[in-house]
């Protein structure tokens, strides 16, 4: 009896080490769910002979406990610019040896030297997007271009918001003329009471994030907060909605690949990047996602359709008028007591 | 980040903990069953060490301590003013909070504490009153379709609870079946979703067999004979019902009130899927606290907060049902 359960658990054992232990080089990814084609990490182990040991997150905030307690699990991950500023600052990336990354010329230029990583030594943009309104074109009095027409009560009861404290957050800061980053408590406090009032006065109908695109989409609501990416899918089944950023500006976001400095297999870790960096694999993944490419090559393949498409390839006016979310972990605090209020609000 | 910050004592006394668990719960099967039937109850008392013990034991660590792992009361502070840790650091970036008109006392986790309370205390009350009759008519003898409906019951929960719950939302949305349907019959569109009684609702939906099943095996239990013997003594029916099988079905009742209330104060994601995040449960306000706000230590408070309640109010159950017939969980 004991031997035949020490041969089961020996050939358990067996069972996980082999496909490791079969491909002799492996590389270990961790990025967002669904977002990234399947194709491309095929193509990738074909073309390099390296096995993809692929992890899924659902949030910065999950994969940075994750990254922090599993040490030297991931090779390559993917967080958003913020999130980048933040493991910068704590020494938890590695350089990116470019030398092994040669397609990373093909970065956009306003992308080349982002404020997250100003010398650009730790990250290669993979995705960026917008935060705006998604509405139904059928259903609003006039043209929507401005953050007002979430709060002003003209839309009761017609709004979902994100259940997302910095984007939410964020968009109150913007419409009261503040930057989304800012650091002055007064003018936090007075967003948060701007969405407390939106609450109260009964505009919100709720506050949710991944249901929103399918709900929109069911002609649920006539305004929602939405990232460029989700408004895209939903306007690509109902053609009666639109997205705008609106003229207060807004975020703009970029989710990038990253090295952490714990490890073990850099260079295939800079293999990969480099292979999603090439202009056809950038292309697959972006048609895939439906977000934005930051790689020029990659634009340019994609046609006139994706070019002129002001919800993904937005003017660069647009752009400039949105901001990226600095790191605020000194206000997370305040941030999180605030929206605890927002959303216990009655 | 808060995970691993535990001191040398802590991880001694975890360690302490985990083996005198293990060892108490080894011995005392031992001495009440002996050494034979001692041996079945390994497996088991592993598991309860590891999975129950441990986890208990990290909640109450975390709760007693701050993020560099010191022993502390602060938790519970900031469980009473929500607004506390905000004001601390206002005050440590040179802000005046009063000033600022943010020195009042945060009641975002105690409002949120009693609304949960209040909605699990109305779920397991409808519960009841919709429960114990079905329970009472599907265990009469005469009904022949009794086995039927229980197992009419017990369908849905081959489901999982996201899934039915999910399916709640394509029924009471906007454009769902329901306003669709009453549209169509030209009675126009009413809002049934993104307030409380939909998540009232979803929670009855959800808790509902576990009031009828205890309260069936409790009536299908009882002897017919006691009620006829009733009648036979000339008490009427309603006196029948109020002097042998109602109290005879007590000790069902405090079993199904215990397995639909203790979930319902716990309940999450109901408020966020039917409620539209409109209301906030203390689920909801634990998963928030550890997830996104990051803070483990004021969510274990939060988390031993709940236990103590539960078991409070599991404690003034078994008043009623002092022998445990009920298979109340203490």
């Amino acid at each position: 009896m004991k031997k035949a359960l020490a041969l089961l658990l020996s050939l358990m054992l067996l069972m996980i080490a082999l496909p490791v232990a079969l491909a002799e080089e492996v590389v270990n990814v961790y990025n967002w769910e669904d977002y990234i084609s399947e194709e491309a990490l095929e193509m990738f182990s074909e073309e390099t002979g390296i096995a993809v040991n692929y992890m899924r997150f659902t949030t910065n905030e999950d994969m940075l406990v994750q990254l922090r307690t599993s040490t030297g699990a991931f090779d390559v991950v993917f967080p958003s610019d913020y999130v980048i500023e933040r493991l910068i600052a704590e020494d938890l990336l590695a350089p990116i040896n470019f030398d092994n990354v040669p397609n990373s010329v093909n970065t956009v230029d306003w992308l080349s030297n982002p404020a997250y990583d100003p010398d650009s030594l730790y990250s290669v943009p993979y995705m960026w997007g917008t935060v705006g309104i998604l509405y139904d074109t059928t259903r609003v009095n006039s043209p929507i271009d401005s953050w007002g027409a979430l709060f002003s009560g003209e839309y009761k009861g017609e709004v979902f918001m994100l259940d997302s404290i910095r984007d939410t957050m964020g968009l109150a800061l913007k419409y009261l003329g503040y930057s989304m980053n800012t650091r002055d408590p007064a003018a936090l406090r007075e967003a948060t009471d701007l969405l407390i009032k939106q609450k109260q006065d009964g505009v919100v109908k709720a506050y949710q994030v991944d249901e929103t695109k399918d709900k929109m989409v069911a002609s649920e609501a006539i305004l929602a907060v939405a990232w460029s990416g989700d408004a895209q899918y939903a306007i690509n089944l109902n053609e009666n909605l639109s997205y705008v950023v609106p003229k207060e500006g807004s975020n703009v976001w970029v989710d990038a690949m990253v090295i952490p400095v714990t490890a073990k297999n850099k260079e295939n870790a800079e293999k990969f990047i480099n292979f999603m960096s090439r202009p056809d694999i950038a292309q697959l993944n972006c048609e895939y996602i439906e977000y934005s490419s930051p790689n020029q090559a990659a634009i340019e393949l994609m046609g006139e359709e994706y070019q002129t498409n002001p919800n993904l390839n937005p003017p660069q006016e647009i752009i400039d008028n949105c901001e990226f979310f600095n790191d605020i972990n000194d206000f997370l605090t305040i941030y999180n007591t605030l929206w605890a209020q927002v959303k216990n609000a009655k | 980040m808060s995970s691993l910050n535990m001191p040398q004592w802590g991880v001694w006394l975890f360690a302490l903990g985990l083996g005198g668990a293990i060892i108490f719960l080894g011995m005392s099967i031992r001495r009440h069953h002996g050494v034979h039937r001692s041996l079945f109850s390994w497996p088991y008392s592993l598991w309860i060490a590891v999975f129950t013990v441990v986890p208990l034991f990290l909640v109450a660590f975390y709760a007693f301590t701050d993020k560099a792992g010191q022993l502390t009361l602060e938790n519970f502070a900031n469980f009473w003013d929500s607004n506390r840790e905000m004001k601390q650091q206002l005050i440590a970036m040179g802000y005046d909070p009063i000033v600022m008109g943010m020195g009042e006392r945060g009641t975002v986790n105690v409002d949120t504490l009693v609304y949960s309370l209040w909605m699990a205390l109305m779920c397991t009350g409808i519960c009841f009153v919709i429960g114990y009759p079905a329970a009472l008519f599907i265990s009469e003898r005469e009904f022949k379709l009794g086995p039927t409906l229980i197992v009419l019951f017990i369908i849905p929960m081959w489901m999982n609870f996201l899934l039915r719950t999910v399916a709640w939302m394509t029924l009471l949305e906007d454009n769902g079946l329901i306003n669709t349907l009453l549209q169509r019959m030209g009675l126009g569109r009413v809002r049934l979703m993104y307030n409380s009684q939909a998540v009232l609702l979803g929670m009855v939906y959800n808790y509902l067999p576990f009031m009828v099943f205890p309260v069936y095996n409790a009536l299908s239990r009882q002897d017919y004979k006691l009620s006829e013997a009733a009648m036979d003594l000339g008490a009427d029916k309603w006196r029948t019902f109020s002097r042998v099988t109602f109290p005879l079905s007590l000790p069902g009742i405090v079993s199904g009130i215990t397995m639909v209330f203790m979930p319902s104060v716990t309940t999450f994601f109901i408020p966020r899927a039917l409620g539209g995040g409109n209301t906030e449960m203390f689920g909801d306000l634990i998963e928030r606290t550890f997830l996104t706000a990051d803070n483990w230590n004021v969510g274990s408070a939060l988390s031993l907060i709940m236990m103590l309640l539960i078991l409070l109010s599991m404690g003034l159950l078994r008043k009623v049902d002092p022998e445990g017939e009920g298979g109340s969980l203490l």
